[in-house]
């Protein structure tokens, strides 16, 4: 209920290497969602994640739990917390989630007892899954290094209109 | 609350509903206001499909034994049942469908293929309205996709009627079929059904009338109404899932072409060509629903013996409570008409700006069943500028009693998220 009281890392930032609009279709439930990764020796970093949400405070609190989770994390490590999250949330209510990887997401462990919420509450997770490859794709097509900054937005303008 | 008039003896009606003495949630009692989702089933249907499986189960019109008599005895007579509930002029012109669904997909899909004058074809008009459910726009827009003819609309007023004062500008010449709900499953508005069928058949289009959520409410007469086609589901009206029934003007069925090819169906077939089996046949390729089908006719059997006026005026009453009851919950806003007049059983709302999603789980804690979403008819939301709704819908098993627990749950709702603002 925190998260969804006071959602942390709201709102749509530039710059962004990829931008992601996920809907549900049973509820409407909407997300939009920009990814910008960084390089730093050799591996992608998350260097933030913003996002707009339109639903219920299942999706809303996700969207928020999700940015505190994988924002200054490595691509990888954050993928391991969206993969543990996803187990999490099929663990029907029987999950024993470890607090030091999914930290505010523990809270969560009760959603899976729901088989219509646990759709909310991955819709935030999906969506940052999908942008963040085709973040990857973005910056790997515009490497190397920090010039790739120029490049953001126009690229993103073109992901966009393929959704 | 026990004595609004026009009430049936809800108490002696939930005797019928097995279902509805389970406990949810922790020992609380059912409140069930998902009908208009799909509706419960009476003790009558559920008797009648073990019946059915324990003494007569058996495939229909090709067996020559007993149990293939008896059962074909069965689904025909339940075709019987359901032409008289509808005024039908003749029996044949009932066809037996998997739902409504695919009873309104059938009619679209036939338009693509059937000679002229029938065909859609580049130049031609197809009107639905804002208000339909899904699956009376997509197969529209998949058959004007196929044909190259164009897709137009009837808007909503502000209090969720349909406007009529484009009903003339938008039904014109072009128009070959103009496709529309009887009554709104999100907004609960009844339809003027007959002056848009008036309206539609000067020019000289078919009407097609998705009666989903009118079969299982009001009387249904398909003589009287005029239309061309009407298709309506069984799982909504007590009966079982699986069946739904399409039903069309004789000759036009006739003129039609075949929609499924298969057993039954026709006449002779060799290697090269086949005939057609008549009408209702020729529509019901396979083997059919066919417990469902004899299901269905004992829902009806059920609602008819209740009494479909009865069961339209019991409605009234609880939606004419519901609507006074919700709007004194504050930030509650209402989509369709605010006033029971021409209303169906259906109220969607909106509570704040709390998500319908969070409401549905808070009255779900309580053991209070409502539909959270677009419920399949996801343009409603757009025209109104809203992502989803809370639906609550009646039915003859419903009491004054369930609408003072909805009320009392929106307000913990509200409570629980009120923090917020």
């Amino acid at each position: 209920m925190d998260h969804y009281r006071n959602p942390h890392h709201g709102g749509l930032r530039e710059p962004y290497d990829a931008e992601v609009h996920h809907v549900n279709p049973a509820c409407g439930d909407e997300v939009r969602l920009r990814v910008r990764l960084d390089r730093d020796i050799g591996k992608m970093i998350v260097a933030d994640v913003s996002y707009e949400t339109q639903g219920c405070s299942i999706s809303q609190a996700s969207a928020s739990v999700l940015t505190d989770l994988v924002i200054g994390k490595t691509v990888d490590e954050a993928m391991a917390r969206g993969d543990a999250f996803l187990a999490l949330m099929q663990s029907r209510g029987e999950g024993d989630p470890d607090e030091d990887v999914l930290e505010d997401a523990v809270a969560f462990a009760g959603v899976s007892k729901y088989p219509v919420r646990v759709k909310c509450a991955l819709l935030p997770w999906m969506a940052w899954k999908d942008a963040t490859a085709r973040a990857l794709a973005v910056v790997a097509a515009v490497l190397p290094g920090r010039e790739a900054d120029q490049t953001r937005g126009n690229h993103s303008a073109l992901e966009r209109s393929t959704i | 609350m026990s004595a609004l008039p026009g009430l049936l003896d809800v108490e002696r009606v939930r005797k019928d509903f097995p279902i509805l003495e389970r406990p949810v949630r922790g020992g609380k009692p059912l409140i069930y206001l998902d009908s208009a989702n799909t509706s419960h089933k009476p003790r009558q249907v559920i008797d009648t499909l073990v019946e059915f499986y324990e003494r007569h189960n058996a495939n229909i019109h090709r067996a020559t034994h007993l149990l293939g008599e008896e059962a074909t005895a069965l689904y025909e007579g339940a075709r019987n049942t359901v032409a008289r509930f509808l005024n039908a002029p003749s029996r044949d012109e009932v066809i037996f469908t998997r739902n409504a669904t695919e009873a309104l997909n059938l009619v679209a899909q036939l338009l693509t293929w059937a000679d002229p004058p029938h065909r859609l074809e580049t130049g031609d008009q197809v009107v639905i309205t804002e208000m339909e459910h899904h699956s009376n726009i997509v197969p529209w827009q998949l058959a004007c996709q196929r044909t190259g003819a164009t897709l137009t609309w009837l808007g909503l007023t502000d209090d969720g009627q349909l406007d009529l004062s484009e009903l003339d500008r938008i039904i014109t010449e072009p128009v070959k079929v103009v496709a529309l709900t009887y009554v709104s499953n999100v907004l609960g508005t009844i339809n003027p059904i007959s002056t848009i069928v008036r309206r539609a058949h000067e020019v000289g289009a078919l009407v097609l009338l998705d009666a989903s959520q009118a079969a299982p409410h009001l009387p249904l007469d398909v003589a009287a109404l005029g239309a061309d086609f009407v298709a309506f589901t069984g799982h909504k009206m007590c009966g079982p899932t699986g069946i739904g029934v399409l039903w069309g003007r004789k000759e036009l069925l006739e003129a039609l072409p075949p929609f499924l090819g298969g057993g039954e169906m026709i006449e002779t077939v060799t290697m090269t060509t086949s005939t057609y089996a008549p009408l209702p046949y020729k529509y019901e390729a396979g083997t059919m629903p066919i417990a469902q089908a004899v299901g269905l006719g004992a829902a009806v059997d059920y609602l008819s013996g209740i009494g479909m006026a009865n069961i339209a005026a019991h409605e009234h009453a609880l939606v004419t409570y519901a609507l006074e009851r919700l709007q004194t919950v504050p930030e509650l806003r209402i989509y369709g008409p605010l006033t029971a007049s021409n209303r169906g059983a259906a109220v969607s709302f909106t509570l704040g700006d709390i998500h319908p999603h969070d409401v549905g789980q808070v009255l779900d804690e309580l053991g209070i069943a409502v539909r959270v979403g677009h419920h399949c008819a996801r343009p409603i939301c757009l025209r109104y500028g809203i992502p989803a709704t809370t639906r609550a819908s009646f039915y003859l098993y419903n009491t004054p009693g369930e609408v003072d627990a909805l009320v009392a749950g929106l307000e913990q709702a509200r409570h629980f998220f009120s923090s917020r603002r």
